[in-house]
């Protein structure tokens, strides 16, 4: 094997991350508490510089590289780039709330950097070990992320269910790895696809596999019934971190479905749908249910995270390049919409004060007509009425399903749409049929926070006045 | 038709774009704010007069067609045109509008900015949706109306204001799901989500009776007809009177509307099989909630119930075109019935609004609806009380008023197919007469009982000229209706070709 430089070119992204990572720690480690927005600063730099080397290296077509482990492709540099800019407005978002509440310390940006290392990798895994690399990367950050505030006995509490949990869906993903490496002898996932596709691999001990690959990824997605922990650990962690693991590691859990189950299991397609349409119906219905009767607002955000995974999978599960589409533009989406929700949740909360409780946005149109109008467009889209991008979202997955013949399954998916929209329009009830407290503020926030907050929720209702353009960039790298 | 001035791009974005300056203009004085919202619902309405002026009563093409790529991905297109069937619709709502934005004048002074906002984006995207050609521009459009309606009724509305507008809100969204459905269903047939594609469209019995269910539940929640109305009078009662007149006068037309443009020519065989359906559940709503309408106390649920009387009647005139096609000459007496339920549509969008205009001026100087409240108007408010009776009225489709026209031509051609049906559609002219009369009774005439009452003062100059600008359409369709019909004419006679003709391919 030689080394040469072109090999590593493809990777430079995420080799100029965990160079940066190395010095953002050091950094981190000789400046005092005062200082510490010198972290915040690199850590940004280092999240737009990854950014911008993945624009620079991106090239046509897929190239291979460290013998096949590792893959630069169209849907991979797209994703990166989004899960970049996710990271970076996740941080900047962060900032004030964290400083609130005395946990401004280097490590909720290292580790935000080393989970967003761990995305690239599982972004561009073309290999089962790497995918479990990178996997594990993404998991072992967020379980110490959840735990950041430690004297928090919820968050403490959160972390370990979180962890326990975890480790129990990872050592099942990796039982069914290594029961297909037994089956089929490869631990590349083309290869496997081709092993799959030609019919000699496919035993009972692949499709034995193929049952535990699938539960150990939609643990990561958190789709019922693998969906125990995400209540509990939206609920529990620090809003910023809740913020955190809610947007970001969707877009590189929908990359790990597509590398995994399409590209390298794609040949047992009749095999997986049947166990995505029962985990869709699932999700959706126990997170249009559930969601009903929470009373936290990011408890009922967790809920709500399910019900969409469960739309999410009805794109994967049509097992058609235009349901792979869709499945992107929704995951997309969902993460712009999340990241609105949890940061105007940031936004709300002030020193000593958390806006979790859905009570705490009642009149919040008295307060901050603004702020209330972003919710609303958020609250809206999520519940998939146009013109917000949502619906557009809803829409594609839908028409996926309705293309090969699933018509049953789209009507289910839109009775529990109308279910979960009840709790979506009490958001808005509260914020704005309800009268403000005699007690409560005005919203205040930093200038940039208010200025990327805005832009954020004015981009739900550009998209889905014009959708156009990132549904073209979908098909554009989605094409199998 | 390309390179006219786009005049309904205009009438869809100009009051939205209006609404949002309103908005922005909140922090200003309230009077500034209200003239602002007048200045942009009259411009609105000026701009929407060409369609009439300049229409061409003779073709039953698309006109002031404008058509631009949306999402390429799906084939959609911004794809916008009128016929004789939303023309009329579209001035309706233009003019209703200005009367709306007058209306709440100096009632609203809770977030003044907010609430003529949500009125003019409502404009706006109502004039969308009676001009979408693109099925999902139509969708888009529909769906998004809701939310400003929730958030009038929520915000302003009266104490259970909550429980009214979540109701309002879930009942169109659940109809309009399946709607959704359909019409994926439907793309994916055809590769586009045009209207008219989707009408040229062969389809198989079963598939048409399933997407006419899905088209039933929409326009069904929206008309509204028995039995899913009972969103209707709670979200009328608690809503502000801007709400409930563009509810009444506008929205609910968009079930009426929606089963011309979709339910009848895109499966035509399947609205033939379920005709009975439907002039079933129409039947019900004029006799049953006729007999409803009468016991009400509440004036507002009265003028509901009467909606939804009136509005079955609408829904009868429209699928009463199955059972008398052929037994004259060119289907005169089909063509009728959907003419007279148009010009039901049009008439009860100026009486049911002006009524609610009437409740609203009663109720913003007593803070009552109760009927037994009131009593001897007439003696302290005679201006006011002209204006009522007049309403009241052509509410019971007296001649000379435009409630008499529809009615009439609907059973006319009610007596063509069934004498039993109508005999039973006539009902509505002795229980129209009947609720509408002893409400009259009861609040206009008599003594006055109530002493809150000697303090009334007759209705201002502004409400005059509010409840004058309704008053002018009402007797001018009902003396001279020939031009209304003239401009539908030649679209209705159409439609009702296309209608009778089977889609069904064979084999």
């Amino acid at each position: 094997m030689n080394f040469e430089l072109p090999q590593f070119l493809p990777a430079v992204p995420e080799m100029f991350l965990l160079g940066m990572i190395c010095f953002v720690l050091i950094v981190d480690v000789c400046i005092s508490d005062a200082h510490r927005l010198i972290t915040y600063w690199l850590s940004l730099a280092s999240v737009v510089g990854t950014a911008w080397l993945t624009i620079a290296v991106a090239q046509q077509g897929s190239l291979l590289t460290f013998s096949g482990m590792f893959v630069n492709d169209a849907m991979g540099n797209v994703l990166k780039l989004c899960t970049d800019l996710v990271v970076a407005v996740v941080f900047i978002y962060s900032r004030d709330y964290l400083r609130d509440r005395g946990l401004f310390k280097g490590e909720y940006y290292i580790l935000g950097l080393t989970s967003l290392l761990g995305m690239m990798v599982m972004i561009s895994a073309h290999n089962m070990l790497t995918v479990y690399l990178g996997l594990e990367l993404l998991s072992l950050s967020l379980y110490a992320m959840v735990a950041l505030d430690r004297d928090s006995a919820v968050a403490s509490e959160a972390a370990m269910k979180y962890f326990v949990l975890g480790a129990i869906a990872s050592g099942v993903l990796l039982y069914g790895m290594s029961l297909l490496y037994g089956a089929t002898g490869t631990l590349d996932l083309t290869e496997l696809g081709v092993h799959i596709a030609s019919g000699s691999g496919t035993s009972i001990a692949t499709v034995f596999a193929l049952g535990f690959v699938v539960a150990g990824l939609c643990f990561k997605l958190g789709a019922v019934p693998f969906h125990m922990w995400l209540p509990d650990v939206y609920e529990g962690s620090a809003t910023s971190v809740t913020l955190f693991v809610g947007t970001a590691p969707k877009i590189a859990a929908f990359a790990l479905f597509m590398r995994f189950l399409v590209e390298g299991l794609g040949g047992l397609h009749s095999d997986w749908q049947g166990m995505l349409i029962a985990i869709s119906i699932l999700s959706m219905g126990i997170g249009a249910f559930v969601a009903i009767v929470q009373s936290n607002f990011k408890r009922m955000l967790a809920y709500s995270t399910i019900g969409h995974v469960g739309f999410i999978l009805l794109g994967i599960l049509a097992g058609t390049t235009a349901g792979y589409q869709a499945a992107m533009f929704y995951t997309l989406t969902y993460v712009l919409m999340a990241m609105a929700a949890f940061g105007l949740i940031l936004l709300l909360a002030r020193k000593g004060f958390e806006a979790e409780k859905l009570e705490d946005l009642k009149g919040l149109n008295e307060r901050s007509p603004w702020f209330a109008a972003l919710m609303l467009m958020v609250m809206f889209g999520m519940a998939g009425v146009p013109p917000f991008v949502g619906f557009f979202a809803k829409l594609y997955v839908l028409r996926a399903v309705i293309d090969v013949g699933l018509t049953w399954l789209a009507v289910t998916a839109v009775v529990f749409s109308i279910v979960s929209a009840y709790y979506y329009i009490r958001v808005v009830k509260l914020m704005y049929f309800d009268r403000a407290p005699a007690n409560a503020k005005g919203v205040r926030a930093e200038f940039d926070l208010r200025w990327l907050l805005s832009g954020n929720g004015l981009a739900i209702l550009a998209l889905g006045v014009l959708p156009g353009p990132l549904m073209a960039l979908c098909v554009k790298v989605i094409a199998f | 038709m390309t390179g006219h001035f786009p005049i309904l791009s205009v009438l869809l974005w100009l009051p939205i774009l209006g609404g949002l300056l309103v908005l922005l203009a909140g922090r200003m004085a309230p009077p500034t704010v209200r003239w602002l919202a007048l200045f942009f619902a009259v411009l609105s309405f000026a701009v929407s007069v060409p369609l009439w002026t300049q229409f061409d009563n003779s073709t039953a093409a698309m006109q002031f067609t404008e058509k631009l790529p949306w999402i390429s991905t799906f084939n959609v297109y911004y794809s916008l045109g009128v016929d004789g069937i939303s023309m009329p619709l579209i001035l309706l709502n233009t003019f209703i509008t200005i009367l709306v934005v007058a209306a709440g004048w100096e009632v609203i002074q809770y977030k003044t900015s907010q609430y003529m906002a949500a009125f003019l984006i409502l404009e706006g995207l109502m004039n969308g949706v009676f001009s979408a050609l693109d099925g999902m521009l139509f969708y888009v459009l529909w769906e998004a109306m809701l939310i400003p309606m929730f958030i009038i009724i929520g915000v302003w509305g009266g104490p259970r204001r909550v429980y009214a507008t979540i109701k309002f809100f879930l009942y169109t969204f659940f109809g309009s799901v399946f709607m959704l459905v359909a019409l994926i269903y439907m793309y994916v047939k055809s590769g586009s989500f045009d209207i008219l594609g989707f009408q040229q469209l062969p389809l198989g019995l079963h598939a048409q009776v399933l997407i006419f269910i899905a088209f039933l539940l929409a326009f069904a929640v929206k008309v509204p007809m028995w039995p899913v109305h009972t969103w209707l009078p709670d979200a009328h009662v608690e809503a502000p009177t801007g709400g409930s007149v563009i509810l009444a006068a506008i929205m609910l037309k968009m079930g009426g509307y929606g089963f011309l443009r979709f339910s009848l020519p895109i499966t035509p065989d399947a609205s033939h099989a379920l005709t009975w359906l439907v002039v079933g559940l129409s039947l019900i709503a004029v006799v049953y909630i006729g007999f409803v309408a009468i016991v009400q106390t509440d004036m507002k649920k009265l003028v509901a119930y009467s909606s939804v009387a009136h509005m079955g009647f609408v829904t009868l005139g429209f699928f009463l075109l199955f059972l008398i096609f052929g037994r004259d000459a060119n289907g005169a007496g089909s063509v009728m019935g959907v003419e007279g339920g148009m010009v039901q549509m049009i008439s009860h969008g100026f009486v049911s609004g002006a009524l609610f205009l009437c409740v609203g001026v009663l109720y913003d100087r007593m803070h009552t609806r109760e009927i037994e409240a009131y009593g001897g108007v007439i003696n302290v408010m005679p201006a006011f009380a002209f204006f009522m009776v007049l309403f009241a009225m052509a509410n019971c489709g007296l001649p000379g008023t435009s409630g008499f026209v529809g009615e009439w031509m609907v059973i006319l051609s009610a007596m063509r197919a069934n004498f039993w049906i109508a005999f039973l559609a006539a009902f509505t002219l002795f229980l129209g007469a009947a609720y509408s009369l002893w409400l009259v009774k009861r609040v206009i005439y008599g003594p006055v009982t109530n002493s809150h009452v000697k303090e009334m003062n007759d209705v201002s100059q502004r409400e005059l000229i509010i409840l004058g600008l309704c008053a002018v359409p009402v007797i001018l369709i009902g003396i001279w209706p020939a031009p209304l019909l003239d401009v539908m004419h030649a679209t209705v006679t159409n439609l009702v070709h296309q209608v009778v003709q089977t889609k069904i391919v064979s084999g």
